[in-house]
């Protein structure tokens, strides 16, 4: 998953707004392109994206904030999407959040030092059949004990060399 | 010689590694240069069975599962193909009990055809209802839908039929169908098998409501943490535009009906309906007043019928065969019958759909087979995160709408939770104003400041030691609760205490409490 690291380009910017302005409900569609395309919605965005839908600063702030899935940096270079909400907590994903914050040496919301991974909460996955569960970049896991993450996270360090 | 094997392409089936099962039974069939087609379904619903591989037999569909890759080369030398027995064989598929009893209406298709396949949907009965919906006129369809006795899937179970009426006899330029695909609730998974098993049931419903309602224009509001149903839906829409079942003219009528799907973005508030519209217009999901109600005043200010994703799946069916099929199946005012899924500790996780009445302990022993850990059950909380937590005592509790409302709990979207004896009530119950908190779209004071409020009320009580103080501050946390409960703008902040409440009046030794501290829980 390759994301541009400066972030921040203008003009591409400005192209996905205007390419979707017209259509209904755009803000969340070019939130959405913006952030697929750069891994995050830079803060310099937000005015440019405002003045294309005729919106304020304000009214575009207020939206990336709202949403979790919205970043306003870029993230680490894979993400780990812990779920835990009460069809994870009955198989045991609090212990596993423990191990997984011990293992990464980071908190919810936020990166390793060595920019590998970013540790995310999410309240589920809609795999609650095989809880626990969790999403690293786009692939989905079922029934992870801590032995299984670790696992998954040897392969992930294991495709960086 | 050729054959046909099916692997799930369903999100969970996946997560287990049916994608690389799949990679691995082509591989091996072309090693042996057999003449293979693998159709990729969705799920049947039998997790602990996932990733579960089926072979097209002269006898039926054979099942084995689970399967890993290292599974495939045996499964071949044991001629799976022909059915041939091996130690991970499940006997013909229809044949397995957790499914045999079973009453598929709604997921009748799911697991069976190649979801993105529209000429499999039309071999299955598939556009029956939408043949129907265009021979007789919108008050008979809105007839039908009200005969049904169908009630929002979603969680609010409001009757549909209402919903339509009010949309059709609505006038307006411009009317909207939406279906609201924001199944966020833990231990729901129903919607997500529907859109990745059987997506063109959900399209015909919905624009068999666009045909009653007149409406021209409809929207999937998608979570996003459903990519794989993304990638389904839009294959199946793809297929409907190209064979003329969405888009002008629709199947040789003069109806048009465009349709698209649009993403959410981890918002849990956005399964609430106005909240919902409110996104799909590009703004923050902040819950609207109402009235007026969305079949009035929807989105963009139009008419707009909006339905759960099971409710709307239901449809087909029900114009199919009419209401008063589908209305036989259920008791009192629960009609029909529901998808309910098996999570948490459970042995036997899925997909159940039965006509309601059925138990929870039908459900959770009978099907579920006990908790996954084998230790003791404790507790199962029904209906998602704003659901009650109910103890093992109260099993026979029946499937109603309201049965349970009566035991001050919900049905909600069907989810079971199952948790053993190493659960902490006390810990859920925090949970439940914890969640709250993190999602509340702050809109109203009793849910914005109250879930938070709670959490520390509830710290509040595991601490004090004396008498008098106690008392307080159950009447505190009485007084949060009843200001929750009926001063909240919409279910997220007026069903919180629910949980919490229940966790209190059926678990008061994990808070510290007795039962006479509780008392005034009800």
């Amino acid at each position: 998953m390759e994301q541009n690291q400066n972030g921040f380009d203008p003009a591409a910017i400005e192209a996905i707004a205007a390419r979707l302005k017209e259509r209904p409900g755009a803000l969340m569609l070019i939130l959405h392109e913006v952030q697929d395309r750069f891994g995050h919605v830079a803060r310099e965005s937000v005015p440019i994206i405002g003045h294309a839908l005729n919106l304020s600063r304000a009214e575009v702030h207020g939206v990336v904030t709202f949403y979790h899935d919205f970043r306003n940096q870029p993230s680490g270079r894979n993400v780990i999407r812990l779920c835990r909400a009460e069809s994870c907590q009955a198989m045991g994903a609090v212990a596993l959040a423990e191990h997984v914050r011990g293992r990464l040496g980071v908190g919810f919301g936020e990166t390793t030092s060595d920019g590998d991974f970013t540790l995310e909460a999410v309240y589920c996955l809609g795999n609650c059949g095989c809880s626990p569960a969790m999403v690293i970049n786009d692939e989905l896991y079922g029934r992870v004990s801590p032995a299984r993450f670790d696992e998954l996270l040897a392969e992930r360090k294991e495709d960086r060399r | 010689m050729s054959a046909t094997v099916y692997v799930p392409r369903d999100s969970s089936a996946l997560s287990l590694g049916a994608g690389k099962v799949a990679g691995a039974i082509a591989a091996e069939a072309a090693r042996r240069n057999i003449d293979l087609r693998v159709v990729r379904n969705g799920s049947r619903g039998m997790f602990w069975l996932e990733p579960m591989v089926e072979v097209l037999t002269a006898r039926g569909r054979v099942a084995y599962g689970p399967v890993t890759p290292a599974d495939v080369a045996p499964l071949f030398d044991s001629g799976f193909l022909t059915g041939g027995e091996h130690r991970l064989g499940l006997g013909l598929t229809e044949e397995i009990a957790y499914l045999k009893r079973q009453e598929r209406l709604t997921f009748a298709r799911v697991g069976i055809i190649d979801p993105v396949s529209i000429d499999d949907y039309l071999a299955h009965g598939g556009y029956r209802g939408l043949e129907r919906a265009l021979s007789i006129s919108a008050e008979k369809i809105v007839e039908e839908i009200t005969e049904s006795g169908l009630r929002g899937r979603g969680g609010a179970g409001f009757p549909a039929g209402i919903k339509w009426r009010t949309t059709q006899q609505a006038s307006a330029s411009q009317k909207y169908v939406v279906c609201n695909a924001d199944e966020g609730d833990s231990g729901t998974f129903s919607d997500r098998m529907i859109m990745e098993g059987d997506p063109f049931v959900l399209i015909e419903g919905m624009t068999i409501a666009a045909v009653c309602a007149g409406a021209t224009q409809g929207y999937i509001y998608l979570r996003s943490e459903y990519p794989h149903a993304l990638r389904t839906l839009n294959e199946a829409i793809g297929a409907a535009y190209k064979r003329g079942y969405l888009g002008e003219k629709i199947a040789g009528s003069a109806h048009t009906f465009n349709l698209e799907v649009r993403l959410g973005a981890g918002a849990y508030i956005c399964g609430e309906e106005t909240a919902m519209l409110e996104s799909l217009e590009g703004k923050r999901g902040m819950v609207r007043y109402k009235p007026p109600v969305p079949a009035i005043a929807g989105l963009f200010g139009q008419p707009t019928i909006v339905n759960n994703v099971v409710s709307l799946a239901t449809v087909p069916v029900i114009l199919e065969r009419g209401g008063a099929f589908y209305k036989d199946y259920g008791m009192g005012r629960s009609r029909g019958t529901l998808p309910i899924q098996l999570a948490g500790n459970v042995k036997h996780p899925g997909l159940v759909e039965k006509a309601f009445g059925v138990t929870l302990r039908d459900l959770v022993e009978d099907y579920g087979g006990g908790t996954w850990s084998g230790r003791p059950l404790r507790a199962v909380q029904v209906g998602g995160p704003l659901g009650a937590y109910f103890p093992a005592s109260m099993l026979d509790l029946p499937m109603d709408y309201e049965a349970f409302a009566a035991k001050k709990g919900i049905v909600g979207h069907g989810g079971i939770v199952v948790f053993d004896d190493t659960v902490d009530l006390a810990r859920q119950a925090r949970w439940a104003f914890e969640f709250c908190a993190i999602e509340s779209c702050g809109k109203c004071t009793p849910c914005r400041i109250g879930s938070t409020r709670g959490a520390e009320v509830l710290d509040r009580i595991s601490r004090v030691a004396r008498t008098s103080d106690r008392e307080t501050t159950m009447g505190l946390l009485r007084d949060l609760c009843d200001t929750m409960t009926y001063g909240s703008l919409c279910a997220l902040g007026g069903l919180t205490p629910l949980p919490v409440l229940s966790a209190l009046r059926h678990f008061p030794e994990d808070f510290g409490l007795s039962r006479s501290d509780v008392a005034w829980t009800g």
